[in-house]
């Protein structure tokens, strides 16, 4: 093996090393941070979405997220009780109103879910048993993962206590726990039956309603029903999806309709930014450090090429050693992150990858306006 | 005249062969339009196999640019530069880096890499040739750092050495891909007088081994005995 000239060099200044370790695994914490709140920012949103046990699904037109849809004629959704392959349908109600914490009395705002207790629609840890209890009037059931907001629920349901507080001022009883988690557009979720769905929202009727849910036979085909579903129901009023339809429509609702993810994908540019400033100002300072050095390799009968290589190579070495502990820091942060605000916030492969060649663009990118300065290292300088 | 012909012409290539560099009416100029300045006027010099010339001059003479130029480190303006028997009047960049491959250069400073260790420094130049394997490489570097007395000193970072050993790793620099030519410019300035001629001895002596050529510019009067000739500078001309 020739004399690895590009490690040694970054390698034998044990300070600097540290310093450009600390810049890049700095700027890639950042990246990772804001990529991890702008995905769990889209995946705490459709989680409801995920939990649905259900594979085709009907909207109103206008309706772009389940948190402030608008509602459509059951009418539509039991049309397609005649399609072959359909196996079920079950409407679901949603409305967001206010929730009074049972201890300070004050209020905020809370994602109600109406369904039929009779078919579990859920795949949320703690339903199946729970769900037969919201038969009883004015029994609904509390996400345990809700903001704490709303008052010590969980704590005082474990503890044995009977909770009951007012929904949109009607008095209701917490009869059982799920979890699902806080998201941006909820800050908790309360399910509840149909009938009492009516109970709490007197205004709202049987006839319309917010999601329809469509099972399919064991050995329907997807894809053909979907379209002959698609097919019956050629109304304007309402649009289908499949469930990852469903997601991606609610996702493509938060990232294109809000200011969410363009903010965070900026932190995540700013955080690029800093890197490449960063990592440019080590490699600089390198070059000049060692300009007499780089012009007599060049006496000696190095190339450009040679000394271009170098200064490349030391960048994707620095790369590669600032990403390894911000992967280390940032599954450190997540976990802490997911603890304190019940996001799903949680790292995967595909951002680590994605985060490692940012990386190693940031750092080639830096490189490459540091080596405008090598052209200075002129060997007839140095006599 | 056949016989005649083919007579000059080998003359001429042994000539060639045992001339290293050859000079014709060199000028060269610093600087553009009003600003410009000659520096060397008109010089005339030739370098055989396995001389040591010393080249000595005032401080503005042109020592410096003359050395530069038979370094194949600066482009030759008018006149005619011929190295080992090429031309490198309107030489290409490229063309003039391979032909610094053969050239053994020891500076005023060493210029040593400071993150190398003095083997590795004197491995970076045999690096060059490709004809060399990583092993034969390190052997031939121990070899030529044991030449100039350095043999205790192989893993020694350049910061640990003193200013004679420096030089001393710079000297096996310059020598172990055996140059046809080894340029030094004031290779004892930063030396005392006994190191200093140490390190021209041994300079010398192993050029004289493997037959190399040696320029030395200097001011310092303490080792012209070395040299097979001297030449002069003044103000631009070979005096």
């Amino acid at each position: 093996m020739k004399i690895p000239l590009s490690w040694l060099q970054l390698t034998h200044e044990k300070m600097r090393l540290a310093v450009a370790i600390a810049g890049i695994a700095f700027a890639d914490i950042l990246m990772f941070m804001q990529l991890g709140f702008k995905n769990a920012l889209f995946d705490s949103s459709v989680r409801l979405h995920k939990s649905l046990q259900g594979d085709i699904f009907i909207l109103h037109s206008q309706t772009d997220s389940l948190v402030g849809g608008k509602s459509f004629s059951s009418r539509r959704l039991y049309e397609v009780m005649g399609v072959e392959g359909v196996k079920n349908v079950s409407p679901i109600y949603i409305n967001v109103t206010d929730w009074k914490n049972p201890i300070t009395k004050g209020s905020r705002r809370i994602f109600v879910v109406g369904v039929n207790p009779v078919n579990n629609l859920f795949t949320l840890p703690g339903m199946k048993e729970a769900l037969p209890l919201i038969k009883q009037p004015d029994v609904v059931l509390f996400d345990e993962r809700s903001r704490g907001e709303f008052g010590p629920i969980k704590q005082d349901f474990d503890a044995g206590k009977v909770v009951k507080t007012e929904v949109a001022n009607r008095q209701i009883t917490v009869g059982g726990l799920f979890a699902l988690g806080a998201s941006f557009g909820a800050d908790g979720t309360v399910i509840t039956s149909d009938l009492n769905f009516f109970r709490i929202f007197p205004t709202r009727t049987k006839g319309l309603i917010d999601v329809g849910v469509i099972q399919l036979e064991p050995n329907a085909n997807l894809d053909v029903t979907f379209k002959k579903i698609k097919d019956k129901l050629s109304s304007k009023d309402i649009q289908i999806f499949t469930k990852e339809g469903l997601i991606e429509h609610e996702k493509s609702y938060w990232q294109k309709r809000t200011t969410i993810g363009f903010v965070f994908g900026l932190g995540t540019v700013m955080g690029f930014v800093v890197g490449t400033i960063i990592v440019y100002q080590i490699l600089y300072t390198d070059v000049v450090d060692h300009l007499p050095e780089y012009a007599t390799l060049k006496a000696m009968g190095y190339g450009d090429n040679y000394l271009l290589m170098v200064v490349f190579q030391e960048a994707l070495l620095l790369a590669v050693i600032g990403f390894i502990p911000s992967l280390g820091f940032s599954l450190f942060f997540y976990a802490n992150t997911a603890k304190a605000t019940g996001l799903p916030i949680l790292m995967t492969v595909t951002r680590a990858i994605m985060i490692l060649l940012l990386t190693m663009l940031m750092c080639t990118l830096s490189g490459a306006i540091a080596v405008g300065k090598l052209r200075s290292a002129d060997p007839a300088d140095i006599f | 005249m056949q016989t005649l012909c083919s007579n000059t012409d080998t003359n001429n290539e042994e000539n060639l062969e045992n001339v290293m560099v050859a000079i014709r009416n060199l000028n060269h100029f610093y600087g553009e339009g009003a600003l410009k300045k000659q520096i060397l006027f008109d010089i005339n010099l030739t370098l055989n196999k396995g001389e040591v010339v010393i080249l000595k001059g005032p401080s503005g003479s042109g020592k410096t640019t003359l050395l530069t130029l038979m370094g194949a480190l600066r482009s030759a303006q008018s006149g005619s530069l011929q190295v080992f028997g090429k031309e490198l009047m309107g030489t290409k960049k490229r063309e003039l880096v391979k032909i610094r491959r053969f050239i053994g250069y020891i500076f005023q400073a060493h210029n040593l890499l400071e993150c190398l260790t003095a083997r590795q420094n004197v491995q970076m130049s045999i690096e060059l040739h490709p004809e060399y394997s990583t092993s034969e490489a390190k052997e031939r570097a121990i070899a030529m750092l044991n030449a100039v007395g350095l043999g205790e000193h192989l893993d020694y970072y350049p910061h640990n050495l003193s200013g004679g050993q420096k030089q001393r790793v710079a000297i096996a620099r310059a020598l172990v891909s055996h140059p046809r030519m080894i340029l030094a410019d004031e290779p004892t300035a930063s030396l005392d007088s006994k190191s200093g001629h140490d390190v021209v001895d041994i300079m010398q002596r192993l050029a004289k081994e493997q037959g190399s050529t040696i320029l030395i510019v200097t001011h310092d009067n303490r080792i012209l005995d070395v040299a097979d000739r001297i030449i002069e500078l003044e103000d631009g001309y070979l005096i």
